[in-house]
């Protein structure tokens, strides 16, 4: 396939970034996006340019690094799947990609098509510890958990903390991404100690972060590689809700 | 921070609001409907209405906090999701969203605009003060007379029932996401409640905008309405 790639080009967090046009030839049907990437980079080298700079870890959709808008859609136009396992077999000979980075004021541009987006890790910070015995590993079935919880609170910690959700709100909003994590451990007895504490702290710093709020577009379940739905966001106003309404002795840390 | 700063503080408060005014929005169309057992009803209604003195005033001052809060959490709202994304995107596709959600604003914008001109029309009668100030055989006012002269004009007609379109076009997307916003529901309520918020929407649009056009057609005419 021969391909012609439109891509946010940008040399720094200052710069103001461009578009621009790169013709890439012999590109396999079995190629991942990300391979067909590193074939451009290749080329670029060959012609002494500067490579594009994308993210990207384990090409495997596990690790949440690879964070592309590939014609208008986050990680591309397959549903529950990264950038990475997106395959070259979804795209014609003779096609226009257009390829840009996640775009939002709380995922700051680092260079090209990568974001900064330690954002996340503070708003995981400040969920805090969770509570549990120090000393030997208990064994695994000390503590029941029914199996409900358990598949919900799994269904939840699938998130990768790619921040698709994010990319693909109409808003910046965050709300998927804090939903996931805040349900995940308020559905097991292991994060109950602090449960209150952790959605009202973790909600604090998405608003402090400046991403956008949630309208219920649920893009961010379309757009999301571990298609997390969005009955966690409605979980996670709940939560929210009775940690504020209810003050407990929680609240003396 | 106060749970009403937070994102979903904001959020809940337009939520909650919006469904006291869903609330009013639905007892008025009820209220609206008894035009079609004829003058005396209508105007009976209007005058009990009136009667309740305090409580009246106790129910407009309550619509209005709603109102006040619902408007002020959404150009909030609104102003943060802008600032949250300076640079937009050169392309962009959408999934799951709908017409109605994506313009939330511009319909509740358009709401502000009829609720004015509807309040300036049957509320304050400054724009049709000619056929506005009937008296009825009982000597109450003439509500009766004053709607169906009122939407014997066609652009008036036409005017109501744009504002209408607009306050049924919020309320398909708005109903469901208030549940949503409320935290009421789960995996397998989220479709229902969608789908029952549009047909809540669709339902106030053609009770409402049948008077309108009953009377456009001559159904409901200034003596009574046609067998
Ligand atoms: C009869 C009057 C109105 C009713 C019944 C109504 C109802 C609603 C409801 C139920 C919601 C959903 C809340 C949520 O998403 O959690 C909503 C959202 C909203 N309303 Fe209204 N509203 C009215 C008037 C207005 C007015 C006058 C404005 C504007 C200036 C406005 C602007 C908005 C906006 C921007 C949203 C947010 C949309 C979103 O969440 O996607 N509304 N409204
Ligand atoms: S590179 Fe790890 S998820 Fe795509």
């Amino acid at each position: 396939m021969k391909l012609t790639l439109r891509l946010w080009r940008q040399r720094s967090a200052r710069d103001t970034g461009r578009f621009e046009q790169y013709q890439v030839a012999d590109i396999s049907p079995d190629m991942s996006f990300l391979e067909m990437l590193d074939s451009l980079n290749e080329q670029l080298c060959a012609e002494r340019k500067e490579p594009v700079a994308f993210d990207h870890d384990c090409r495997e959709g596990i690790c949440g690094m690879c964070s592309l808008v590939i014609n208008g859609l986050a990680h591309g136009s397959d549903r529950g799947v990264a950038a990475c396992q997106l395959h070259m077999r979804r795209f014609k000979d003779g096609d226009m990609i257009t390829i840009e980075p996640w775009r939002a004021k709380a995922f700051p541009i680092i260079k090209d098509l990568v974001v900064d987006r330690s954002a996340f890790d503070r708003i995981i910070q400040a969920g805090g510890y969770v509570s549990v015995d120090t000393g030997d590993a208990p064994e695994a079935n000390t503590v029941p958990v029914p199996k409900p919880a358990a598949e919900t609170a799994m269904d939840a910690a699938a998130c990768i903390g790619c921040g698709a959700c994010v990319a693909a709100c109409p808003n910046a909003s965050a709300m998927l991404f804090v939903a996931a994590k805040v349900s995940h451990l308020a559905k097991l007895p292991q994060g109950q100690e602090e449960r209150r504490r952790r959605v009202r702290s973790m909600v604090e710093a998405m608003d402090r972060e400046g991403f956008g709020n949630c309208t219920n577009h649920f893009e961010c379940m379309a757009a999301c590689p571990k298609s997390i739905h969005v009955t966690f966001i409605a979980r996670l106003n709940r939560e929210y809700l009775k940690a504020s309404t209810r003050r407990s002795s929680e609240d003396i840390h | 921070m106060r749970w009403y700063r937070s994102s979903i503080g904001k959020k809940v408060l337009m939520a909650a609001s919006g469904l006291v005014l869903l609330g009013f929005v639905a007892m008025h169309l009820l209220g609206n409907l008894l035009i079609y057992q004829g003058p005396d009803a209508l105007n009976a209604y209007a005058k009990k209405l009136r009667d309740l003195g305090l409580l009246l005033w106790a129910a407009r001052g309550g619509l209005l906090v709603a109102l006040v809060v619902h408007v002020w959490t959404s150009i909030a709202l609104s102003l943060e999701n802008r600032r949250a994304r300076p640079q937009r995107y050169a392309v962009q596709r959408t999934r799951e969203t709908t017409i109605a959600a994506r313009s939330m604003l511009v319909s509740g914008v358009m709401v502000t605009a009829y609720l004015v001109y509807h309040l300036l029309h049957f509320t304050f009668r400054v724009t049709n003060p000619d056929i506005s100030h009937a008296m009825d055989r009982f000597g109450h006012p003439d509500v009766y007379a004053m709607v169906v002269l009122s939407f014997q004009q066609p652009a008036i007609s036409i005017a109501y029932i744009i504002g209408m379109a607009a306050v049924c076009l919020h309320l398909s997307h708005g109903i469901g996401s208030a549940c949503q916003s409320l935290g009421l529901n789960d995996e397998r309520t989220i479709p229902a409640v969608a789908f029952i918020g549009r047909l809540i929407a669709v339902v106030l649009f053609i009770g409402y905008t049948a008077i309108p056009l009953s009377v456009l057609a001559g159904l409901v005419t200034i003596r009574g309405t046609l067998p």
